[in-house]
């Protein structure tokens, strides 16, 4: 399978303190990855790293290299706007802009200057289907975001986020703050995402990670102690420690 | 290592579960080869009636093992300690079962006395004693050497069922009338038989619990 997203020898650094250590990952195209270990592991730090979040962050430096669709992403001729076009990111928080729920779609299109209304009317149409929001929502589209209940908000998120048509989706925790219900739908959304999409989700909920992620890797104190197919690290992990945490024992 | 504590209570408690379980098979295959030996009813009887107990110790563990499922989401080997405990206590109640169906043999011939000394039968047993104690032994101190080398026991215990056999058809045909006294001896010679292929399964769930695979040992 190809690998969408190669990181070789990657090492962060904020201030004095060692986050990511001789990280050695390649995510395939068109997978659910998942991030877990215990807090503080370095396994947000790495998702932020993939869209360049971590460059907001003063006093951080990376060395090593980290390579999307084959392009290193931390050259001197990259256009961060560029790559977070291509990187989408949906937080913990669902974080709607205060505006209609079409203009919170049509938001970024307009950035990369798409003027057309009925072009824009498509995009926003196919964005909330992809997130399965569109028949919750496809009469009030004119309505602020902000009257959506958490879980349509957080959809909407994932509705923005793709509306610029990226490669990847980061998703930090997305469902940490949403009731079950919510959760599931995003959880089989993330499903039916990964044959157009890659993504990438850091959780803190093993059995989320084990639902609904093919991969999973496993970070412990800024280092990655195991990478494999959800299914074997879930039920016969080669490192103890691995054991030792998805077991409830550790961490 | 953090303990979890409920988790961990309850996975002592299914494995005490499937000790008390293995010893009492180990019991009934005893008593019940005494009692064809020995032509006594009343210990058969007792035979039959005790089996009650291990289909209840059955039922606790699959109650406790689907408890732990549904509430503490075990993964990993945690779980396979349960499903190992479903399989063991399943292939357990089949061997009880099996013990039991010697000690009907000892009913259904009221007595009658026996065609021959019983010899090889009794020795078949107490090889599968010794495969059921060294299986559950196997499984309790996850050691996998002493389940190969328990399954290895099982060529013996063939071996004697298929002189056990040869013999009696021998008996058979030179003597007709023990027809239907030597066709049940040769069932209670199955029946041991397919105690040790249960024994072997145990050892195989031993070495599943350890490495996550499952070896077959009933080669």
């Amino acid at each position: 399978m190809e690998n969408i997203i190669e990181i070789e020898d990657l090492n962060l650094y904020y201030e004095q303190f060692h986050a990511l250590k001789n990280i050695n990952l390649d995510i395939p195209k068109h997978t659910a990855t998942a991030l877990i270990g215990p807090s503080g592991c370095g396994k947000s730090t790495l998702l932020r790293t993939l869209n360049r979040m971590n460059d907001m962050i003063a006093g951080t430096r990376i060395e090593g290299s980290i390579k999307i669709g084959g392009m290193g992403i931390y050259g001197k001729d990259v256009f961060v706007e560029e790559l977070r076009k291509r990187v989408g990111m949906v937080f913990q928080q669902p974080n709607p802009f205060p505006k209609s729920i079409y203009d919170n779609i049509a938001y970024g299109p307009r950035l990369h200057g798409i003027r057309n209304k009925s072009t824009l009317d498509g995009i926003v149409e196919e964005s909330l289907r992809q997130a399965a929001l569109w028949e919750e929502v496809k009469d009030y589209l004119k309505r602020s975001a902000l009257s959506l209940s958490g879980g349509q908000q957080q959809r909407l998120c994932i509705a923005r986020a793709l509306a610029v048509n990226p490669d990847i989706l980061l998703m930090d925790e997305a469902t940490s703050a949403l009731d079950p219900i919510s959760t599931l739908k995003i959880e089989e959304l993330v499903q039916e995402l990964k044959e157009k999409y890659t993504i990438v989700m850091v959780t803190h909920n093993m059995h989320q990670a084990a639902r609904v992620s093919g991969r999973t890797v496993f970070f412990l104190n800024g280092e990655v102690v195991e990478a494999d197919d959800t299914k074997t690290l879930f039920s016969n992990p080669r490192d103890a420690r691995t054991e030792d945490y998805i077991s409830g024992r550790f961490g | 290592m953090i303990r979890r504590k409920e988790l961990d209570q309850d996975l002592d408690q299914l494995r005490s579960l499937l000790v008390r379980m293995g010893e009492h098979v180990v019991d009934a295959l005893d008593g019940a080869v005494l009692s064809l030996k020995t032509q006594d009813s009343e210990k058969a009887q007792e035979i039959v009636q005790a089996d009650a107990q291990l289909n209840q110790m059955e039922e606790e563990i699959m109650d406790i093992g689907s408890r732990l499922i549904v509430t503490q989401q075990p993964v990993a080997k945690d779980l396979r300690r349960i499903l190992v405990a479903f399989k063991i206590s399943s292939d357990l109640e089949r061997m009880g079962d099996l013990a039991l169906d010697v000690a009907k043999v000892t009913l259904r011939l009221q007595g009658e006395p026996l065609i021959k000394p019983l010899i090889d039968i009794p020795q078949m047993a107490e090889i599968v004693k010794v495969m059921i104690e060294e299986a559950i032994t196997s499984y309790l101190n996850e050691n996998t050497d002493l389940a190969y080398k328990m399954a290895q026991d099982d060529d013996q215990v063939d071996l004697l069922y298929s002189r056990i056999l040869t013999e009696l058809y021998d008996h058979m045909r030179v003597n007709p009338d023990s027809l239907s006294q030597a066709l049940l001896l040769t069932l209670v010679g199955r029946y041991i038989e397919r105690i040790a292929d249960h024994a072997t399964n145990i050892g195989e769930s031993a070495v599943y619990l350890v490495t996550g695979t499952r070896p077959d040992l009933n080669r």
